[in-house]
């Protein structure tokens, strides 16, 4: 291949059920190290540090235990830790996190993260998603947003772009805790729930 | 590094979200149209991680899991470039693989199909492209494994690949087979690709990379999702 040629995109194929040893090792316990777990921003990086808890769903209503869930972010600032990003993130913080639902009880999924600031004033604080899964040949993306930033909410143009009567299922449920707020973000592959996914 | 928007996910290359030869698709693959979105800094960002993230021996599954000796099966290099659709490297870009082992069995836990583990062997490796967009992995052939989705089914030999590009958008997690294998036209999953592009999928035997009295050598190179606008000026 040189570098004249318009070349076609490598077609996607699942995760399959076995991703666990080569993807999330550290969370299923295998011996073997990971690049990114649950754990996305550490006790020292600066924002409001939150849980992100959830559970997927199939088109029957029953839960997933073998999906992996990717979020990227930015910082409680609204910088991405990415060149592309001239304003520079924390540099305690990545951004990227990375959970299977096969080890926590009923099929969960967590992540442990600061709550991101707006990215560019114009979009609300938002996570990005990525699902991967065993019964997926190609993944999905979808954003959660933050029921508590509703004013950013009904201005953010990817929220508006979607009908209102979907746009709740990319709103997380906040919950206090004694500990950290808690968001709930639920994902549901099909039926009249299903969560908005983009073409991103 | 310039932000540059990017052309769209071929539709055209990837498989749709439900493929009812592959059973499971049916109640897991989203049904409703997809929303177009609009690409911000959110999607021409993404997770950076370079050759510090990778260790010498994380590209040599024959080495990596070693306990006592060398794993079982014949082994193999499979190395290639990782490119955009202009056809320019992708380079310093994280490529993650895991696989079975060369009796087709995985070292998940999941994985119930009699055939043995190998102490030597845990099938998971990852490597850093170079200037060049290249990567090389050293490993040995997965075997190939029977799965329920229909009687009979059995997967045919391939490897697993999940790769970033630079951005959240070049995301691409696919699996790469091997030239000749009677399973290819039987499989569900490699055939969900729509056809003349699931040939992408399948490496090509190389003498060229094949060492001599060590191991046989496979190409597969990756084109992830490139520029919107063609960089160069191309004659249409």
């Amino acid at each position: 291949m040189s570098g004249s040629e318009s070349l076609k995109q490598t077609p996607s194929q699942t995760v399959g059920p076995y991703f666990a040893y080569g993807l999330t090792a550290v969370q299923y316990g295998y011996p073997h190290d990971s690049i990114a777990t649950s754990d996305v921003a550490d006790p020292l990086v600066p924002g409001e540090h939150v849980e992100i808890v959830g559970q997927v769903f199939d088109g029957a209503g029953d839960l997933i235990p073998d999906a992996m869930i990717e979020i990227w972010q930015a910082d409680s600032e609204g910088r991405y830790a990415h060149p592309a990003d001239p304003r520079g993130s924390n540099q305690l913080f990545r951004g990227f996190g990375r959970c299977g639902t096969g080890r926590l009880p009923e099929s969960r999924f967590v992540f442990r993260t600061v709550k991101p600031g707006s990215v560019d004033g114009e979009q609300a604080p938002h996570i990005n998603v990525i699902v991967f899964m065993r019964g997926m040949l190609s993944h999905a993306y979808t954003r959660i947003y933050f029921p508590d930033e509703a004013e950013a909410n009904s201005r953010d143009p990817v929220l508006n772009s979607v009908p209102e009567v979907r746009r709740a299922t990319l709103i997380a449920k906040r919950k206090d805790t004694p500990a950290v707020p808690l968001y709930r973000f639920d994902i549901h592959m099909q039926g009249d729930q299903e969560t908005v996914f983009f073409d991103v | 590094m310039p932000t540059e928007a990017l052309g769209a996910r071929d539709w055209g290359s990837h498989p749709p979200y439900v493929y009812p030869d592959y059973k499971s698709t049916s109640l897991r693959g989203p049904k409703r149209p997809l929303i177009p979105l609009k690409q911000s800094l959110s999607e021409l960002t993404g997770p950076v991680y370079g050759h510090e993230s990778v260790g010498p021996l994380d590209s040599d599954l024959t080495k990596n899991a070693a306990k006592n000796g060398e794993p079982l099966g014949e082994r193999i290099i499979v190395t290639g470039r990782v490119l955009d659709e202009a056809g320019r490297p992708v380079r310093n870009t994280l490529i993650e693989v895991w696989q079975a082992n060369a009796a087709g069995r995985y070292i998940h836990k999941v994985d119930q199909h009699e055939a043995p583990l190998d102490a030597n062997f845990l099938g998971a490796g990852r490597c850093v492209t170079d200037e060049h967009g290249s990567y090389r992995f050293l490993t040995v052939k997965p075997g190939s494994y029977p799965w329920g989705n229909h009687y009979n089914a059995w997967r045919p030999n391939h490897i697993h690949f999940s790769l970033f590009g630079p951005t959240l958008a070049t995301r691409l997690v696919t699996q790469m087979y091997f030239p000749g294998d009677p399973l290819l036209a039987l499989d569900p999953i490699f055939l969900s690709a729509p056809e003349g592009a699931r040939e992408r999928l399948i490496s090509d035997f190389s003498i060229y990379v094949t060492e001599p009295g060590f191991a046989l050598g496979y190409i597969f190179d990756i084109v992830l999702r490139g520029p919107a606008e063609t960089p160069m000026e191309t004659p249409r």
